[in-house]
């Protein structure tokens, strides 16, 4: 009640007393769960480096301008091959998360209570766990190289995709549905009449979107061996040559904005 | 007049109108598009002999999800995953702090030109820069430990945050801000009574979005030495360790699904 | 033709949208379905193509039991029955061809109808409906460019198209001005008589009702109050159906517009 009788005036809070005092515990709370976290970073860290970082990072910084353009030559592989982990992974995905999609849709899966459930489970599991991490175990299983890390950007991606695919389909006009059923479509003319064509806009959004983003994350796979030019970088880094770990970077930045540049044109021309 | 344009569109066969309705464009692109799938292929070297054998290790790997081994390296696993969580909470806590005044200056009807290409600029950069290129610059400057892991996330969280900010401000009802502005309010309490209760909602859900890609990215900095539980992880699949990398999974996706289901709640809360 | 026997429709929430409804509607019969938002228009013609599956009670169709049929049948069913809905229901992203083309979907196998190969007497077919109604010239538009009146026309088309016995029309004129709505409503009563089709049409315009259909039936919670002519709604029937108002004013206003639409037309 945020009127309040204070003898004979009545005052005017924004919240009573006990909302107030609540609140003030709440980030009474959170300022304390803040604090131990910071003193447990602390605690970790060897401070003498820290104070050390603004000579140790001038010193990385001179070392490594200029890059060394000459290595350029010896890149083009390895975007090549960053440039088909991204698009074939992202393909891979595209065709496995449809399915996927439909199956967790709430108005189109086949059953609510069992394969549902499935769906969900296989959109969080492949959401959780990073295409690092997914890369890591694919090396362990079928060996280093570019076709590991396509399978868990794929991996990976199947997961982002259904998931927003999946909202589209729950957020479709349900009345074009019906109508496409009561001229007396099966099941599978209703899907491409009458879902088909309003997800299909969110669909194409959907997998330029993720290319945009498996171009980006395709550049680092190769730190665990998983191809392309990350691999590059991971070697140019344990042998401390910095001009090159610093031409790869602008590489990578260069790949990284062109990608987002193209994905936002096709996304605009679609919708 | 109609009459005779439908004598003459009758006995005539339909098909539907091109996506793309320049013929040479439309053939062009169907035909570039599979001649890069088959570059794509060709270029992917694929060691099948190694895929055979490791299969069943992929299986051992399956098997090992119905026994996953929590106890065997119980203490590993804990203080791996507790430092992930500490980074996690330092740094969205962190991240989210700076990234409301940069999202405030990044959004065109509210800041001034050279506040606002500042602010554009510090987005560009720390979105451009995969998280795990600064963890391993972080690392070479600061030294191995946690340290390097929460910078490199507060830094990745104000890219993120700050760029939906101020697209949100960007977009937001003009109407309700200059009803404000009318009553004869400074610049403060404009931001805290026009501005601000249009975006809360989403602010609050994209800080919780964020915590959650927090937590997912925090697992893969241990792999370039930034501290969480991506080191513990790493040693598990090394040593082919699988009943452990199980346990450490299931615990990622278990807490990633917690923090989903939270935010869920928050989320609806706000609205 | 379609008769409806004790149709009745309890929905999970326990609501009594129909309590058994007999109803009969002849070859050729054009019917309007009045009543207040929440009487079970809606519900009735759902019930009858089973978009909602009754609770109890039976459908004929000449001679089939529309509530027993497996969901073959039911589509073969289907087929004989055309509807038409209230916000036009048009797949909004597909071309005003494929729309009306639609229509056919129940004729034509899967991959026929996926790769949009339809057999030339149905492509025919469209073209002269699509031609009868006016719209021959925005056939290769897409359904969201067009108006209100003019979807509903490519709706009227897609339903026409299936060759049916039997229209069903959800509230053709809710979103429309009143003279598209006019225009839409002579349109379906039109091309009924052209075609010999029977049709159940849901209208909460009472005027329009009169204007146009030969027989009313008004609804109130589930039941039938009111069967007869137009001319019969009076005022004192008009309470049955819809609660008390004064109907005086709707009445006159109806018979003057009436009397004006036919000098306009002459």
């Amino acid at each position: 009640m945020p009127v309040l009788e204070k003898g004979s005036a009545q005052t005017w809070r924004r919240r009573t007393t006990g909302e107030n005092l609540f609140r003030w515990f709440g980030w009474l709370i959170g300022v304390a769960i803040f604090v131990a976290c910071w003193q447990q970073i602390s605690e970790a860290t060897t401070w003498f480096f820290v104070w050390d970082a603004p000579r140790i990072a001038g010193d990385i910084w001179t070392r490594a301008t200029p890059p060394r353009w000459g290595y350029i030559t010896q890149l083009g592989r390895p975007i090549w091959d960053t440039l088909n982990i991204a698009t074939l992974g992202t393909l891979i995905a595209i065709c496995l998360a449809v399915p996927v999609a439909f199956m967790a849709a709430r108005n189109t899966t086949p059953s609510v209570l069992f394969i549902r459930p499935v769906a969900l489970l296989v959109i969080v599991s492949s959401r959780s766990i990073n295409s690092l991490i997914w890369a890591l175990l694919l090396i362990a299983i079928i060996g280093p190289g570019v076709f590991a890390g396509t399978i868990a950007i794929a991996i990976r991606s199947i997961g982002f995709c259904s998931k927003l695919l999946y909202e589209a389909i729950e957020e479709i006009d349900h009345t074009q549905v019906e109508a496409i059923s009561a001229t007396g479509a099966s099941r599978w003319q209703v899907m491409a009449y009458g879902i088909v064509p309003q997800i299909l806009p969110a669909f194409a959004g959907i997998a330029v979107f993720r290319w945009d983003i498996n171009i980006r994350e395709s550049t680092v796979l190769g730190l665990v061996g998983a191809g392309g030019i990350g691999l590059q970088l991971s070697a140019s880094l344990n042998v401390l040559a910095w001009p090159q770990v610093s031409l790869i970077l602008l590489v990578i930045l260069a790949a990284v904005m062109i990608s987002e540049w193209v994905s936002a044109k096709v996304r605009g021309a679609i919708i | 007049m109609s009459h005779r344009e439908l004598e003459d569109m009758l006995g005539k066969g339909w098909r539907k109108p091109p996506f793309v309705s320049n013929p040479k464009l439309r053939w062009g692109l169907i035909v570039g598009f599979f001649a890069y799938l088959v570059a794509a292929f060709m270029t992917i070297e694929v060691d099948w002999g190694r895929v055979y054998v490791g299969l069943d290790r992929g299986w051992a790997f399956i098997l090992a999800f119905t026994s996953p081994d929590f106890t065997g390296r119980a203490s590993d696993i804990w203080s791996g995953l507790l430092e992930s969580i500490v980074m996690t909470v330092a740094a969205s806590v962190v991240g989210i702090l700076i990234s409301i005044p940069i999202g405030l200056g990044a959004a065109r009807n509210i800041a001034p030109l050279p506040i606002y290409l500042v602010c554009r600029g510090i987005v560009a950069i720390s979105r451009a820069l995969q998280e795990i290129i600064v963890a391993i610059l972080l690392v070479a400057i600061f030294g191995f430990g946690p340290l390097a892991g929460f910078l490199t996330l507060s830094f990745a969280t104000i890219g993120f945050l700050s760029k939906l900010l101020a697209e949100d401000i960007e977009a937001m009802d003009k109407v309700q801000a200059e009803a404000i502005k009318a009553s004869g309010a400074r610049w403060l309490q404009w931001i805290n009574y026009g501005v601000q209760p249009q975006v809360m909602p989403r602010l609050v859900g994209l800080s919780m979005y964020r915590i959650d890609i927090n937590f997912r990215e925090s697992a893969i900095l241990g792999l370039v030495g930034a501290g969480g539980i991506g080191a513990t992880l790493n040693t598990a699949f090394d040593r082919y360790e699988y009943d452990t990398a199980a346990a450490i999974l299931i615990l990622i996706i278990g807490i990633v699904m917690s923090l989903e289901y939270l935010s869920g709640i928050i989320r609806s809360k706000v609205q | 033709m379609l008769r409806l026997q004790k149709l009745t429709k309890t929905y999970r929430t326990g609501d009594q949208a129909l309590k058994a409804i007999d109803l009969e509607v002849g070859k050729g019969q054009v019917l309007a379905l009045i009543g207040p938002s929440g009487a079970g228009k809606s519900t009735l013609i759902r019930c009858v193509n089973r978009l909602v599956q009754p609770t109890s009670g039976a459908v004929w169709l000449e001679d089939t039991n529309l509530t027993k049929l497996g969901s073959g049948a039911l589509r073969r069913a289907r087929r004989e029955m055309g509807m038409i809905f209230q916000e036009y229901a048009l797949v909004e992203r597909l071309t005003v061809m494929e729309n009306v083309l639609s229509g056919r979907l129940g004729y034509v196998g899967f991959w026929r109808s996926f790769l949009r190969w339809y057999p030339q007497s149905d492509i025919d077919e469209a073209f002269r409906i699509l031609d009868r109604v006016g719209l021959l010239h925005m056939a290769d538009k897409r359904a969201d460019e067009l108006s209100g009146g003019q979807r509903q026309r490519v709706g009227i088309c897609r339903a026409l198209i299936q060759d049916p016995k039997l229209l069903l029309v959800d509230e053709p004129t809710a979103s429309l001005d009143p003279k598209t709505s006019r225009q839409i409503m002579r349109l379906i009563t039109e091309l009924c008589h052209e075609r010999r089709l029977a049709a159940i049409i849901n209208i909460h315009d009472v005027a329009l009702a009169q204007m146009f259909v030969p027989r009313v039936v008004g609804l109130r919670f589930g039941e039938i109050v009111y069967d007869g002519l137009p001319t019969g709604l009076t005022p004192e029937k008009l309470t049955d159906i819809y609660g008390e108002e004064d109907w005086e004013a709707t009445i006159q206003t109806v018979e003057d517009e009436g009397e004006e639409e036919v000098e306009a037309a002459e």
